[in-house]
């Protein structure tokens, strides 16, 4: 385990400086020179040439890139020319927001995604289970945008019990903050569910036939007991491993999601990033946002790493193998 | 017998939907067992033994069809509702699976899988459950109960496991004990342990025990009475002594025969029953054990014998041909 | 285009009714029905050829070369997608091109993965060792041997791909940020009609229904080849 965890943590450093000299190469690759973007058109010649070197926009790209990985290291990721704000405190206003939408998502998807799943796996094979499948199905080819607008079309438009679009925080008004975000929630939560739900219930599926279920069954011990403890813990496995990867995917922030909510999180902050050319914010967040989903991988392999002596190894083994590269891939943006 | 038996089988077949067609994996049944007795179970691999200790437990997977009658204690656990029968699972009728590394919950603690049997069943608090336990795993021979109680299956050896099975099936003190190949999964050094260790406990605790193996050497000398399977039926039926002192039925002496000698010259092949059993899907007309018997002639192949009573009514075999010499020594 | 027209009903003149600047609806639903079919096919088989070239190298040749593929795909990974291709974008122009190239080389880890993967288990069977054992170049091993076996749960997962990127697409147009205006894609029909959602919902429904029946068609497809051509997923 320790051998494994040393290794992996060997493997990230690399990693994670790809991550930085990838996002400094597509920052400084988006159009506009910084220092036009900061002075404005009007600027004469000289105090553009002024500028750049006080930035060291001179400077080969290379030494510009050591000279940021430098600041970077030391925590400095820099201060937005626009608004003034560093990135530190540009991101830390906006992860909250993500923060509790993902959260919401997640409770919500689970909410839904395992008592069907439990529901289906017990009576495998019934109308109820195959009408569950076909439906779970169904959903993962709705994308996030269109049950957006589906449910503010529903909730916002027609029933008028939700607002559509707009944020408060949750320490200025936490009913209303949350009515903002059933809306957003409950749309990640719909893309979630069917996921959830498909990998549960094939893992319940096969846990019910071992044979401590059959012992369990054997004491007379309560259904109740039999289903929630002695099978859907060590069902729920692959379960784990799928929300830790969502969790992962969704610390880049639902941008979707919150462009079409106008919810102020790390996506709507990065997509701003690009529209205003703000490079110092783009790249210090982006930066921010993949080592987030780099060390949230980290961990979620770290906790679900097959030993050997361990009697759920062949489970767990081929729970990683089984992990569909669907679930991993960049299909499901935002 | 003139009291009436704690557990009584009563014609009870099981048939398996398969995409080959039916099986029939218990086929008309009729068992008796009194309070406090033991009955071994014999039978080859795939003979239905397995399944008939599911059927007498209703735990038959769910596509399995069972007809006939399991009288327990003067219920019909076919007919039971399901909550009467859990309160009797566990409480008066208890098993203990033939794999200890499947049989208990990987993700649970020893004492979990423990506590769990005893709070389920008897008013008892959590404290006075965990002294219980306790005392129960050193019972069964489990050295240092107290830590044991913390661990889980894995950092347990395969006896170890299987003593902690016969414990949970032990801890409500059971009427009846279901021990299904209990030693089979397991090192031959540690076999006699556990099968002593569960003939202790079955006369300590005057309870009666249903032994399933496919060793007849198992059931010598630890059971009351035997019961030969064979392809879904019972083919041989006696009192254990008499049994092996005077077996009617080829098949009970073949399998006899296939349990190695320890006085058996070096390299002598093992003695094995030759052929296999018959297709399950495929029933067979006339005696199923008559394409591998040696003593099979004209009506074997016609016929299906009954099971009936000899020279005394304990014993009763299905044979058209029974061998009459003695069997000589029993093994 | 008919300004007069805006937003009629269904009519035998406009079968699904015209659109809030007065154009007919099928005509555009047909229309964008090119964008995303154009962009949902190409993408992926970018994806396919080089993560699937790259997943087959790893697998084969295994070791360092392996250890570089799958980090510098993590390494991909590690980047939210839309932000990714929204910055690429950005500095490219906002074109057709340009959209499905980046699109397509955001899919490239997962081929990548689903190559490997089998070639892993492929390269341990006795045919490739039988041809390693007759002398075979590894680029016949490669192209006669291993990728007959891989081809299969590639397609299958290109056509799930598919399903994929006419999301991405349409997410992305949706926001305004996929191939500019007046070129209409399912996404961007869909943007618009959220503006007139209180009027004329059906102008969003009707290519947003349109895009589910594609989508859920590709994933039908998909998941049955895979099932098909997975062993393990057939046993459940």
């Amino acid at each position: 385990m320790l051998g494994f965890v040393a290794r992996r943590l060997l493997y990230l450093v690399p990693v994670l400086v790809a991550v930085s000299l990838l996002t400094f190469l597509i920052a400084s690759l988006l159009p506009g020179d910084l220092a036009y973007v900061i002075l404005g058109d009007q600027a004469t010649p000289e105090k553009v040439e002024a500028l750049r070197h006080d930035m060291g926009l001179d400077q080969p790209v290379w030494w510009r890139y050591l000279g940021w990985l430098g600041h970077v290291l030391q925590g400095d990721l820099g201060r937005s020319f626009r608004t003034g704000q560093t990135v530190l405190q540009a991101v830390a206003e906006r992860l909250p927001v993500s923060f509790e939408l993902m959260v919401l998502a997640e409770i919500i998807g689970l909410a839904i995604g395992v008592p069907f799943a439990i529901a289906c796996a017990v009576r495998s094979g019934s109308v109820f289970d195959r009408f569950m499948t076909g439906t779970a199905f169904g959903m993962l080819s709705v994308p996030t945008f269109l049950s957006a607008i589906l449910l503010i079309y529903l909730f916002a438009v027609e029933l008028r019990w939700l607002p559509a679009t707009g944020y408060v925080p949750f320490q200025e008004d936490p009913v209303g903050n949350l009515r903002f975000l059933v809306l957003p929630a409950l749309t990640l939560a719909l893309a979630e569910w069917p996921g959830i739900m498909r990998v549960l219930r094939s893992d319940m599926i096969a846990t019910l036939q071992e044979d401590y279920i059959a012992m369990a069954k054997a004491k007379g011990l309560k259904p109740s007991r039999i289903l929630f403890v002695h099978a859907l813990k060590p069902s729920s496995l692959t379960l784990v491993t799928i929300t830790g990867i969502n969790i992962g995917r969704l610390i880049g922030g639902a941008v979707i999601v919150e462009t079409i909510f106008a919810l102020p999180g790390i996506g709507r902050l990065l997509v701003g990033a690009i529209y205003t050319r703000d490079l110092i914010i783009l790249q210090g967040a982006v930066l921010l946002v993949a080592a987030g989903f780099v060390i949230m991988n980290f961990i979620v392999d770290a906790l679900r790493h097959p030993r050997p002596q361990d009697p759920l190894w062949p489970r767990l083994s081929s729970a990683s193998t089984r992990m569909s590269p669907s679930v991993r891939s960049s299909g499901r943006a935002g | 017998m003139t009291e009436p038996a704690l557990l009584s089988v009563k014609n009870v077949s099981v048939d398996l939907p398969t995409p080959r067609g039916n099986l029939r994996a218990v086929d008309q049944i009729d068992l008796n067992i009194g309070a406090g007795r033991t009955l071994g179970i014999v039978g080859e691999s795939g003979c239905g033994k397995t399944m008939l200790s599911r059927a007498i437990l209703q735990l038959l997977p769910k596509k399995a069809k069972l007809s006939g009658r399991v009288m327990f204690d003067g219920q019909d656990l076919v007919r039971l509702d399901p909550e009467r029968l859990r309160k009797l699972r566990g409480r008066s009728l208890a098993v203990v699976f033939q794999d200890p590394m499947t049989s208990l919950n990987p993700v649970l603690t020893i004492g979990t899988q423990l506590i769990e049997t005893l709070q389920e069943h008897l008013e008892l608090d959590s404290v006075a459950a965990k002294w219980r336990s306790v005392e129960l795993l050193g019972a069964v021979g489990i050295p240092a109960p107290q830590q044991r109680l913390m661990q889980y299956p894995h950092q347990l050896s395969g006896g170890m496991r299987q003593r902690v099975a016969i414990a949970i099936a032990l801890s409500c003190e059971p009427k009846l004990l279901i021990a299904d190949e209990p030693t089979t999964a397991l090192d031959v050094t540690i076999q006699a342990q556990i099968l002593d260790l569960l003939a202790r406990e079955q006369r300590r605790r005057h309870m009666a025990m249903i032994l399933i193996t496919h060793d007849l050497g198992v059931v010598a000398g630890r059971t009351d009475d035997v019961a030969v399977m064979y392809a879904g039926r019972v083919v041989e039926r006696a009192p254990t002594p008499v049994l092996f002192k005077k077996m009617h039925m080829p098949y009970t002496e073949a399998l006899l025969a296939a349990i190695p000698k320890i006085d058996a010259a070096p390299h002598a092949p093992l003695p094995a029953i030759s052929g296999r059993p018959p297709d399950p899907t495929r029933p067979i007309q006339g005696c199923s054990f008559s394409p591998r018997c040696r003593y099979a002639a004209g009506r074997c192949y016609r016929e299906k014998p009954l099971l009936a009573a000899s020279e005394s009514p304990d014993h009763q075999y299905a044979c058209f041909h029974p061998i009459q010499v003695t069997a000589g020594v029993c093994a | 285009m008919d300004m007069l027209e805006r937003r009629a009903p269904a009519s035998p003149l406009h079968w699904l009714g015209t659109d809030g600047l007065g154009r007919d609806e099928l005509a555009r639903l047909i229309y964008g029905a090119r964008i995303s079919l154009i962009v949902g096919l190409c993408a992926p088989m970018i994806g396919v050829t080089i993560g699937g070239a790259l997943g087959m190298l790893a697998g084969y040749f295994r070791g360092r070369l392996e250890t570089l593929v799958v980090g510098s795909m993590d390494v991909l990974l590690a980047f939210p997608p839309l932000i990714l291709a929204l910055a690429v974008t950005a500095y490219l122009g906002q074109s057709l091109l340009n959209l499905t190239c980046i699109l397509g080389v955001l899919g490239i880890p997962a081929f990548m993965r689903v190559a490997r993967a089998a070639t892993l288990t492929l390269a341990r069977r006795e045919f490739v060792i039988a041809a390693q054992a007759l002398g075979a170049t590894h680029a016949r091993i490669l192209l006669r041997e291993l990728l007959p076996n891989v081809f299969l749960p590639l397609v299958a997962f290109f056509l799930l791909g598919v399903a994929v990127f006419i999301v991405v697409e349409g997410a992305l147009s949706f926001l305004g940020l996929g191939v500019p205006p007046p070129i209409s894609s399912w996404g961007s029909m869909i943007g618009e009609g959220r503006e007139s959602l209180d009027v004329a919902p059906s102008l969003a429904f009707i290519p947003a229904i349109t895009m589910f029946l594609t989508v859920l068609s590709f994933n039908l497809i998909g998941d049955t080849l895979r099932a098909f051509t997975d062993p393990r997923q057939g046993a459940l």
